[in-house]
């Protein structure tokens, strides 16, 4: 595997960033109720991932490290701005929705952790990919999450109804369980089981070893 | 004042910022192994949240709202897309600043939050907390009252997941599913169990 496809690929599965990195867990939560909002959401991220860290990437040699946390937060926030006033633009319903999660880019601690462990040791092409990457990773579980909630949320994927409801004359009687807040829970609790039945070591090791039980033969 | 109570406790259990938005999921998820650092951590969070989204609401007022540089001869301006950098601006500042005071004056309570306070600064719950201040339209004594309300509930969320952690550690748990996935789990039933609260009205 070439050296630019490792840099891509790797942070889908092998080390991503929410279920092995615990990176950005936040929005990877609360973004989750339909795939348009997910969607948009994703893209953003990648987008604001793979510019911050090429243009981080760009000027490392000249950061000052003591400062270089301002310095990586001034540049994120400059092009979470862009990206928030582009959504206002041109998808204002989408935009409303998200509320809040669009600034909280900014704090997305996968936009800062992979600026602060990638860019600042690599050339800017190599950091746009890992961006790109980091910005896939997450799209991954982003998308997984909101294809389920959706679904047996509301029976639909995309806003386009798949199951028909109840109280439209169907069948399908909507989980509401899926569109609360717990429900992101369950589901990344068990997309990261899935990841580490495939990936046997991420698996964390226990403090304490149950011994293992041993049956006493009956006098 | 009734209002500003019902703020309050809405604040803390209705609109709980980690179990009902899932603010600050990463310190969250990472500092919660042992109680005594989840408490120091819960602490520092208050005390940046109390001073960080009133100074924020004074600053969208008087400088970022459309019209609100009037007083300044601006009656045009708005610098309301300057919101991002500004907050987050005085969010790092406050923590800096907060940092050196405690230094100082408190070298007891410094030592305690030791590493927590700059962490506090990429948590999404303080950011968070002054973006919803903008979206809501809060006044000045609310987003006092918001600010405190909102700390005190994250720093109990936290508490009590990791007082839920140390018994957790001694569970036999799938081995796919051990420490962060079990997690995930645990705060989606206490997610589920702050849920009950959402028909409190005062």
């Amino acid at each position: 595997m070439s050296e630019a496809r490792k840099v891509l690929v790797t942070p889908l599965l092998a080390n991503n960033p929410i279920s092995l990195q615990i990176l950005g867990i936040c929005s990877a939560l609360a973004v989750t109720t339909s795939m348009n909002v997910a969607l948009v959401m994703c893209l953003a991220l990648t987008a604001v991932c793979a510019f911050s860290n090429l243009f981080i990437s760009m000027i490392r040699n000249q950061i000052p490290s003591n400062i270089r946390i301002i310095v990586q937060m001034t540049i994120i926030a400059s092009l979470v701005i862009v990206v928030d006033q582009i959504l206002k633009a041109y998808a204002f319903d989408i935009s409303r929705q998200l509320s809040v999660f669009v600034g909280l880019i900014i704090t997305n601690c996968i936009v800062m952790g992979r600026a602060e462990a990638f860019a600042m040791q690599n050339p800017p092409g190599m950091s746009f990919l890992d961006g790109v990457g980091n910005g896939l990773g997450y799209s991954v579980v982003l998308l997984f999450v909101a294809a389920l909630r959706e679904f047996f949320g509301s029976g639909s994927l995309f806003g386009i109804e798949i199951l028909a409801l109840v109280n439209a004359g169907g069948w399908y009687v909507p989980n509401g369980l899926m569109l609360l807040p717990p429900s992101a829970f369950f589901i990344i609790g068990g997309f990261i089981w899935i990841n580490r039945e495939l990936y046997k070591d991420q698996v964390e090791e226990n403090d304490f070893v149950m011994k293992p039980h041993v049956k006493k033969e009956a006098m | 004042m009734e209002q500003l109570i019902s703020l309050f406790i809405r604040a803390i259990f209705v609109e709980n910022m980690a179990l009902a938005f899932f603010l600050g999921m990463c310190t969250f998820l990472a500092i919660s192994k042992r109680v005594s650092a989840a408490l120091g951590l819960g602490i520092a969070v208050v005390v940046v949240l109390t001073i960080t989204v009133p100074v924020n609401n004074l600053i969208f007022n008087f400088i970022l709202r459309d019209g609100a540089l009037a007083w300044a001869g601006f009656p045009d301006a708005n610098l309301s897309f300057l919101g991002y950098l500004s907050y987050i601006g005085v969010i790092a500042a406050m923590v800096q600043i907060l940092e050196m005071v405690l230094d100082k004056y408190f070298p007891a309570l410094y030592n305690a939050l030791g590493v927590f306070l700059p962490l506090i600064t990429v948590n999404c719950a303080i950011l968070g907390a002054s973006l919803f201040m903008v979206e809501r339209d809060y006044s000045f004594s609310e987003s006092v009252i918001y600010g405190i309300g909102a700390g005190v509930g994250w720093a109990l969320a936290i508490v009590a997941l990791a007082g839920i952690r140390e018994k957790l550690k001694y569970s036999d748990v799938p081995a796919g599913l051990r420490g962060l996935g079990i997690t995930f789990v645990t705060v989606g039933l206490m997610s589920l169990g702050f849920m009950s609260f959402s028909g409190v009205s005062i």
